[in-house]
C-alpha cells in the first residue's frame, strides 16, 4: 500500500504537550517539514526557547540546546560561530523573542548572524498562564490585564517584523499565518525560505507565525481562529517586510 | 625564554595556547586587555571573537558554543559576573564546560575600578540560582595567570564544569617574565554530547537543564554531586611556604597572598615564626593543607582584600580548633606588608 501522509522524519515519536487547537503543532510539522525536504537534519542544531514550546527539544529529531529566557539568539550565535556548516534555528515565543529577550533578538538581526528564527506571536504568556505579552492587544483581557490592555499604563504592543526590517543584517523578516490551509502553504514556503537563505549564507531570516492559544485566550479552538483573523491580522498585517532578493 | 607581559595579556595568550578558538565578552575595566588580545589575535588563528550586546548575550554565547563542542570563554569584571550568574546556572545545570574569567573589581554595584577580591562567595557559593558548584582558581603570579588557564579547561572538560579564573585587577595589570605555555592545536578531548548535528548517525543529543519531574531532576543533581565529591577529593591545589617551622599560619590567595608573602618575609626576620598556606583552588577549597598545617599553629590569619569572605571556610577547615583572625581591606585597597606585618606581630606578642 502506498503511504500517502506520513509524520516528518524530523519530528520524533514523542506525544506533543500542546492544548488542542494550539497552532504550535502546524508550525512544528512544517519546521520538520522544511528540514526533510532540504535534507538538513543531520546537520541542524534547533534551540529552544524559555515558554510553551521549550519542550520542542524532545519533538525535533535534531540536535536541541535548550536556552535560558530570551537568550536562544545569542544561543544559536554560538553554536553558528562554533560550528558554521550547522544549520541552526530557535523557535521562540513573543515573551520570549519580544520582552526578555529583545536585546539578543536585534543585535543578532543586526550583526546578519546567519540563523533562522522562528517567532511564534499569540499575543500571551501561554506556559505561565495567560499575562500580557509584549504583543498582548490594546484592550485585550490577560490575567495581568484584567480590565484589557491599557496602552496609557501599560505601554503599547510592540511589531517585531517591522522593527527589524530597518536593520542591514535582515535577510528576510516575513509574518505568516496558519489560520487556513493557504496560508499553511504560504508559512511553509516562508519558512523553507528563512531555512534555504542560511544555507545559501545570507543573514538572519525571522518568520513571524501569527498563532492561536485557546486556553489562555478563553475561546475554542475554532473561535480561537475568527479571534485571530479579526483582531490580531489587523494589527499584526501579514507580508514580507525585508526579503534580501525582492532589494536586488 | 621568558616574556614580559601583562597578567590580562598571559591569560588571554594562554587561552589560545590551549586551543580556546571562540571568545565572546563585553567591555569593563579591568579586564578589558583580554577582550584587546583576543579581538587582535583570533583572526590571526581561524577563531572568533565577537563583542555581544551584553554580558548576558556573551555568556549564553559561550553556552552555545560549549553546548557545540568546541571550547569557549568569556572575560568580565564583578559587575559584569551578577550578569552572567543565569547563563552560568544555566551551564552547570546541562553539564557545560567552560571557562569564565572575573577579573575583580570593588563592589557592591558599580563599585569602583581598583583591585578586589570581594567576589569571593559569589564565585565559591552562588555563582546563579539552584544547587551547583563551579571550579575555582585563584592566580597569584602572571605566571600563574597563564598556567591556570589550561588547567581550568581540561579540569572543566574533564568533569563537566564550568570553571572561572578569579583574578583581580592587581594581576591583571601587572607586569611580570613569563614562560610561554606549549601549544595545543586540536580539541582537548572528544565530546560525544554535545550538540553540533548528528550527521544522521546517532540519536539527537539534547542539551538541557530543564526537568520538570521532581524525582529525575534530584537523581541528576544527585549525580552531579557525586562528581563534586570526586573533584573535592582529587583537585585541591594549595601552595605552602615556610610552614615547615610556622607557629602561626597566613591564609590567602591571588593579590593577597603576595603582600602576606612580603609581610612573612619581614616577620621571618624579626623572628616570628609565620608560614602562608595559599589556596590555588577556591573551590574545591584546600581543606586537606589548610586543616593539617592549621591545626599545628597557634593563630590563623586570613588575609584578604575583602571583608572576611573566606574566613568561614578556613574555620570549618579547621573545625575551629585553632583560633582565626582576620586582616582586609575592601572597596579596591590592598592591604600592604606593613599593615599585615603589624596584625603578626599584634598575633604574636598574644600567644607568647
Amino acid at each position: 500500500m502506498a503511504v500517502v501522509f506520513q509524520k516528518p522524519k524530523a519530528l520524533t515519536d514523542a506525544v506533543m504537550h500542546y492544548c488542542p487547537g494550539c497552532t504550535h503543532g502546524i508550525v512544528h510539522r512544517l519546521v520538520a517539514e522544511v528540514m526533510d525536504e532540504l535534507n538538513i537534519e543531520g546537520r541542524a542544531v534547533g534551540i529552544a526557547s524559555v515558554g510553551c514550546s521549550v519542550m520542542c527539544y524532545d519533538y525535533f529529531a535534531c540536535d536541541m540546546i535548550q536556552a535560558p529566557h530570551g537568550r536562544a539568539p545569542a544561543v544559536a550565535t554560538g553554536v553558528k560561530r562554533a560550528k558554521p556548516d550547522s544549520v541552526v534555528f530557535t523557535y521562540q515565543g513573543d515573551g520570549d523573542l519580544a520582552a526578555i529577550g529583545t536585546a539578543e533578538t536585534v543585535h543578532a538581526a543586526t550583526r546578519g548572524e546567519n540563523i533562522t528564527v522562528i517567532f511564534i506571536n499569540n499575543a500571551i504568556y501561554g506556559m505561565t498562564g495567560g499575562q500580557m505579552a509584549p504583543t498582548t492587544l490594546p484592550g485585550q483581557i490577560t490575567q495581568t490585564t484584567p480590565y484589557g490592555r491599557d496602552v496609557e499604563t501599560a505601554g503599547n504592543p510592540i511589531r517585531i517584523c517591522e522593527m527589524l526590517a530597518t536593520l542591514d543584517g535582515v535577510a528576510l523578516a516575513q509574518r505568516v499565518n496558519v489560520n487556513d490551509v493557504k496560508n499553511v502553504r504560504l508559512t511553509k514556503k516562508a519558512i523553507k525560505k528563512a531555512f534555504q537563505n542560511q544555507l545559501d549564507k545570507k543573514g538572519f531570516s525571522i518568520v513571524e507565525v501569527l498563532s492561536t492559544c485557546p486556553t489562555n485566550w478563553g475561546l475554542s479552538p475554532v473561535e480561537s481562529l475568527k479571534w485571530l483573523e479579526e483582531n490580531m491580522m489587523p494589527y499584526y498585517p501579514l507580508g514580507v517586510y525585508k526579503d534580501w532578493e525582492a532589494q536586488k | 625564554m621568558k616574556v614580559l607581559m601583562k597578567g590580562n595579556e598571559a591569560l588571554a595568550h594562554a587561552a589560545v595556547s590551549a586551543g580556546c578558538r571562540h571568545f565572546f565578552g563585553y567591555p569593563i575595566t579591568p579586564q578589558t586587555e583580554i577582550s584587546a588580545y583576543m579581538a587582535k589575535t583570533m583572526p590571526k588563528v581561524g577563531g572568533t571573537y565577537l563583542q555581544a550586546e551584553s554580558e548576558i548575550a556573551a555568556i549564553n554565547m559561550v553556552l552555545g558554543a560549549a553546548a557545540a563542542g568546541v571550547r569557549a570563554m568569556t572575560s568580565s569584571s564583578s559587575p559584569g559576573i551578577s550578569l552572567k550568574a543565569e547563563g552560568i546556572s544555566y551551564m552547570a545545570g546541562s553539564d557545560l564546560p567552560a571557562l569564565i574569567v572575573n577579573v575583580q573589581r570593588g563592589g557592591p554595584g558599580l563599585g569602583g575600578i581598583q583591585p578586589s577580591q570581594s567576589d569571593y562567595w559569589q564565585a565559591t557559593k552562588a555563582t546563579g540560582h539552584g544547587d551547583f558548584q563551579i571550579l575555582v582558581y585563584a592566580p597569584s603570579t602572571v605566571q600563574e595567570m597563564m598556567d591556570m588557564v589550561g588547567h581550568a579547561f581540561d579540569t572543566a572538560e574533564k568533569y563537566r564544569v564550568p570553571a572561572m579564573i578569579l583574578a583581580d585587577g592587581m594581576l591583571g595589570q601587572m607586569m611580570e617574565p613569563v614562560t610561554l605555555p606549549e601549544e595545543k592545536t586540536a580539541e582537548a578531548s572528544s565530546k560525544p554530547w554535545a550538540a553540533c548535528g548528528h550527521d544522521n548517525k546517532r540519536e539527537h543529543n539534547v542539551i538541557n537543564s530543564l526537568y520538570l519531574t521532581p524525582n529525575k531532576l534530584e537523581d541528576l543533581v544527585l549525580e552531579r554531586y557525586a562528581r563534586y565529591q570526586k573533584i573535592q577529593e582529587t583537585e585541591q591545589m594549595a601552595e605552602e611556604y615556610k610552614m615547615e617551622d610556622a607557629e602561626m599560619m597566613i591564609v590567602a590567595y591571588g593579590a593577597s597572598a603576595r603582600v602576606a608573602r612580603g609581610a612573612i618575609m619581614q616577620a621571618r626576620e624579626k623572628g616570628i615564626k609565620v608560614g602562608l598556606v595559599r589556596p590555588i583552588s577556591l573551590w574545591p577549597f584546600p581543606v586537606d593543607a589548610v586543616r593539617s598545617n592549621g591545626q599545628k599553629v597557634k593563630d590563623i590569619l586570613v588575609v584578604e582584600m575583602n571583608m572576611g569572605q573566606m574566613v568561614d571556610d578556613v574555620r570549618l577547615a579547621v573545625e575551629c580548633r585553632t583560633p582565626v583572625h582576620f586582616l582586609g581591606r575592601t572597596g579596591g585597597m590592598i592591604p600592604s606588608p606593613i599593615e599585615v606585618l603589624k596584625k603578626i606581630e599584634e598575633l604574636a606578642s598574644k600567644s607568647k
